[in-house]
């Protein structure tokens, strides 16, 4: 049976933890030397093990081991844009890998990608002439804490397909490898003026079914959605949750129609309503919703949990695991009905993902 | 040649790299040029794109505030400091 490996990025570093049975777990780290990790990812075809980090001090990297954080290296070379263009880096935000090609997404919004595991790094888009990007490199323009580019996502079938999330901007699809982009946020719910009909919509969360290419979910700063046709159309889904506000968001692995959000207050607080910790299921594509609670903490439990701080595993009966704003990383097997608390004491925990190791 | 003093956050990203070594370099941007030879990657770690110094990477020449373009001497002391920041 292969051994469960949950990576876990934080905001001093980055964190393993492992296990045999997913019942008992074993923490490694701190990796990647306490420097913020805003996106840690498992390359099942290399077995790297890539970070996307970004110091105070010393700048932004792509931190990578190829032996599951016994070794790691790190590089920038590359991700830079040229000095007299006026555009900085300031983090590199989200990561995703397929066939051989590492993308980085970094804020100001762009996408650097490398063909040699992450050694050298080039431009491949600023998503330049879409609309909306005259606006998004001008910092009044950008939230607090702005990621840039906050999520990538690969097609499982064709490595020249892939989305992109432009925070605060919207959705966007390429289907020749960058060299053209087209909006992808008809449907979605604003309640804000907007200067462009295809964007300035707040995208969170960008989930894919795996059991059905065609379903995405996502979550929105405004509202749960849901398209059937992959992004090109959507849905408002958000009625039966407790609010519309959220980052993180899981598809089930087997069945298109189940689908897992953490709902937050979506004032400055951004934490679970009234301090009751809970996931919210639909198993109906968002026809209804259940709350999943058992396990999870009923009082005081004043948590937040990030875009990337949410995943699932593949198995016949997937586990589920997110990670909160305050250290804790929750795990359950059983579809979300119950929880366990697997770790605690963690720094803040920015993303999960999960990996099956042979 | 130039004595220069290195953060001790650097040395985890960097096998082999002592906190003080000693340089032969006229400014400060070369003492980072011969760096960045021994040590590759050393020079995005402490300059942005320009280059310019980082924000948060001070340094010093005998105890003076410098540049990229600051003359350094035979004797000087070349300080590079992570500034006190964050939490």
């Amino acid at each position: 049976m292969p051994r469960t490996l949950l990576l876990i990025g934080t905001r001093k570093g980055a964190f393993f933890l492992e296990s045999n049975d997913r019942k008992t777990w074993e923490l490694r780290g701190p990796f990647c030397e306490g420097w913020p990790v805003y996106h840690l990812i498992h390359d099942p075809k290399s077995g790297a093990v890539y970070a996307a980090a970004a110091s105070e001090w010393h700048g932004q990297a792509v931190w990578r081991s190829q032996d599951l954080g016994e070794t790691w290296t790190h590089s920038s070379e590359g991700i830079a844009y040229d000095a007299d263009a006026g555009r900085k880096i300031s983090k590199v935000s989200t990561l995703a890998v397929s066939d051989g090609r590492l993308l980085v997404g970094v804020e100001a919004p762009g996408v650097f990608e490398s063909r040699d595991e992450g050694h050298t790094w080039s431009l491949l888009s600023t998503l330049a002439g879409q609309p909306g990007s005259e606006q998004w490199d001008d910092p009044s323009n950008q939230p607090p804490g702005h990621l840039g580019i906050s999520a990538l996502m690969f097609d499982r079938e064709n490595a020249d397909r892939f989305w992109a999330i432009v925070q605060g901007v919207g959705l966007f699809e390429t289907t020749d490898y960058a060299q053209s982009w087209t909006p992808r946020n008809r449907g979605l719910r604003a309640d804000w003026p907007r200067e462009h009909e295809e964007v300035g919509f707040c995208v969170h969360k960008l989930v894919r079914s795996s059991a059905d290419g065609d379903r995405m979910y996502q979550q929105n700063h405004v509202g749960m959605h849901r398209s059937d046709d992959a992004g090109q159309t959507w849905t408002e889904i958000t009625e039966g949750l407790p609010t519309e506000f959220g980052f993180a968001a899981a598809t089930h692995p087997h069945d298109r129609d189940t689908f897992y959000v953490i709902p937050l207050d979506p004032g400055h607080g951004r934490t679970m309503p009234d301090g009751h910790a809970a996931v919210w299921r639909t198993r109906d594509a968002g026809s209804s919703w259940q709350r999943l609670d058992s396990g999870l903490p009923q009082r005081d439990a004043y948590v937040g949990v990030l875009r990337e701080a949410m995943a699932v595993d593949a198995e016949d009966a997937p586990g589920l695991y997110f990670g909160t704003s305050t250290g804790q990383v929750f795990a359950s097997k059983d579809e979300g009905d119950t929880w366990t608390q697997i770790a605690d004491y963690l720094p803040p925990i920015s993303s999960v993902e999960v990996a099956a190791i042979e | 040649m130039a004595n220069v003093h290195l953060p001790s956050t650097l040395g985890p990203l960097f096998p082999g790299l002592p906190r003080h070594l000693d340089v032969q370099a006229a400014t400060v941007h070369q003492v980072i040029d011969h760096l960045e030879r021994e040590w590759p990657g050393i020079r995005d770690r402490l300059c942005e794109p320009g280059p310019t110094l980082r924000s948060h990477i001070h340094v010093y020449v005998n105890r003076e505030r410098a540049k990229l373009d600051t003359p350094v001497a035979e004797q000087s002391r070349v300080d590079v400091i992570a500034a006190i920041s964050g939490g």
